[in-house]
């Protein structure tokens, strides 16, 4: 009786199916995890640092912007400041536009190839982080404090 | 739950629900973004474009939602063969590309002023184009299927399960691999936005959220209809023959 239950057509599609997407994700995590250095979008300055790409290879370095390294050149546009990502530093020169939210202590990309220990940026991408303040909070000094007790 | 799937007993209820469901969804909808337009603050680093997060949230969580159902209901066609789980997954595919290509834009827009860049090849944007095209691919399939003749279309139905393993690499993506799009500001239990953010923000998926609900309704009341007639007409020329 219970046998001829459990082969009632419906329930077996139940488990093939339950069989086919349980694969199927494991398939899926296999290939992201496969690839989760192909798709990172950046290098984090201890990347650069322990492996330097070669001088003619565009790579996206990825990092914070050190608080107090950014100088500002006597031509107006040429920009220097150090990415770190906590456990190494690169130092980057870019000359052009910057994006508005380019400032210290915040994420940026810089698109562009490494010459002699200097990263030498084509394009800056500013990177926001995830985190939502209003002007008026960030004006009193405690908007950072604030979001982080509530996290 | 075997009850509601019933088409029937489904237009009882979805009839009346409908102009309910969608008219709350526009009116909470419509408050949230003149909230956010207008009474919600600047943001200290991004300024005004901030206010584009109350169209661009509540339009990527519709568009990865819509292929959960999508998902979900294909699960429910191949194993108990609902009539009702097909039509609710054909009249889900319309809208959540909608919403994902809303997702897209918006984003776009914002990533300019923000970013510095129109559009960058980073895991999650990427990952978001691709449900977008999912979502078309769906949708040729759905038709393909009604044209052969097989309402049933288990081609479609596979294919919005095997779908559904980019839902979790969509939101997964801005933790495995470095990428521009920021981190997820609302995690389980708590969040990184201001609560002068979070609330117009909530208010607005919300209201998008019904919207969604009845545009589905409407469109899953339309397929009925549409089949319907249908068989009305097939049966009249059997009749006259």
């Amino acid at each position: 009786m219970i046998k001829s239950d459990m082969l009632k057509p419906k329930h077996q599609r139940l488990v093939l199916l339950g069989v086919a997407v349980v694969a199927l994700l494991g398939a899926a995590l296999l290939a992201v995890w496969a690839l989760r250095h192909q798709a990172s979008y950046f290098y984090v300055p201890s990347d650069i640092v322990s492996h330097p790409p070669e001088s003619d290879r565009a790579v996206r370095l990825g990092g914070m912007v050190v608080k107090g390294s950014m100088h500002n050149a006597p031509d107006g546009v040429t920009v220097r400041f150090l990415v770190s990502d906590g456990k190494a530093q690169v130092p980057v020169r870019f000359a052009g536009i910057r994006p508005a939210l380019f400032v210290e202590g915040s994420g940026v990309v810089a698109e562009g190839h490494l010459v002699a220990g200097t990263f030498v940026a084509d394009n800056l991408l500013a990177k926001h982080d995830e985190k939502y303040v209003p002007r008026e909070m960030k004006d009193m000094g405690a908007a950072r404090k604030a979001v982080a007790q509530t996290q | 739950m075997h009850g509601f799937a019933n088409p029937a007993r489904f237009l009882r209820l979805a009839r009346p629900a409908t102009p309910w469901v969608l008219g709350l969804g526009l009116l909470i909808a419509g408050a949230a973004l003149g909230w956010g337009l207008w009474f919600a603050p600047a943001d200290s680093l991004q300024g005004d474009t901030v206010r584009i997060v109350y169209l661009h949230v509540p339009t990527a969580w519709l568009g990865m939602m819509g292929w959960g159902a999508i998902a979900t209901a294909s699960f429910a066609e191949i194993v108990w063969r609902h009539p009702l789980a097909t039509i609710a997954a054909r009249a889900v595919a319309v809208p959540g590309a909608v919403f994902t290509a809303v997702c897209l834009a918006t984003g776009s827009l914002w990533g300019r002023p923000a970013w510095g860049a129109w559009w960058v090849w980073d895991g999650r944007l990427t990952s978001m184009l691709v449900l977008l095209f999912l979502y078309f691919g769906y949708m040729a399939l759905a038709a393909a299927s009604e044209e052969q003749g097989q309402g049933q279309g288990r081609v479609a139905a596979i294919f919005g399960l095997v779908g559904a393993v980019n839902i979790p690499v969509i939101h997964y993506s801005v933790i495995w691999w470095n990428s521009l799009h920021q981190p997820p500001s609302i995690t389980m239990g708590s969040s990184a936005m201001a609560a002068e953010f979070l609330v117009p923000l909530l208010a607005s998926t919300l209201g998008f959220t019904l919207i969604f609900a009845g545009v589905v309704l409407m469109r899953m009341r339309t397929i009925l209809a549409s089949a319907q007639a249908e068989a009305r007409l097939r049966r009249k020329a059997e009749g006259a023959a």
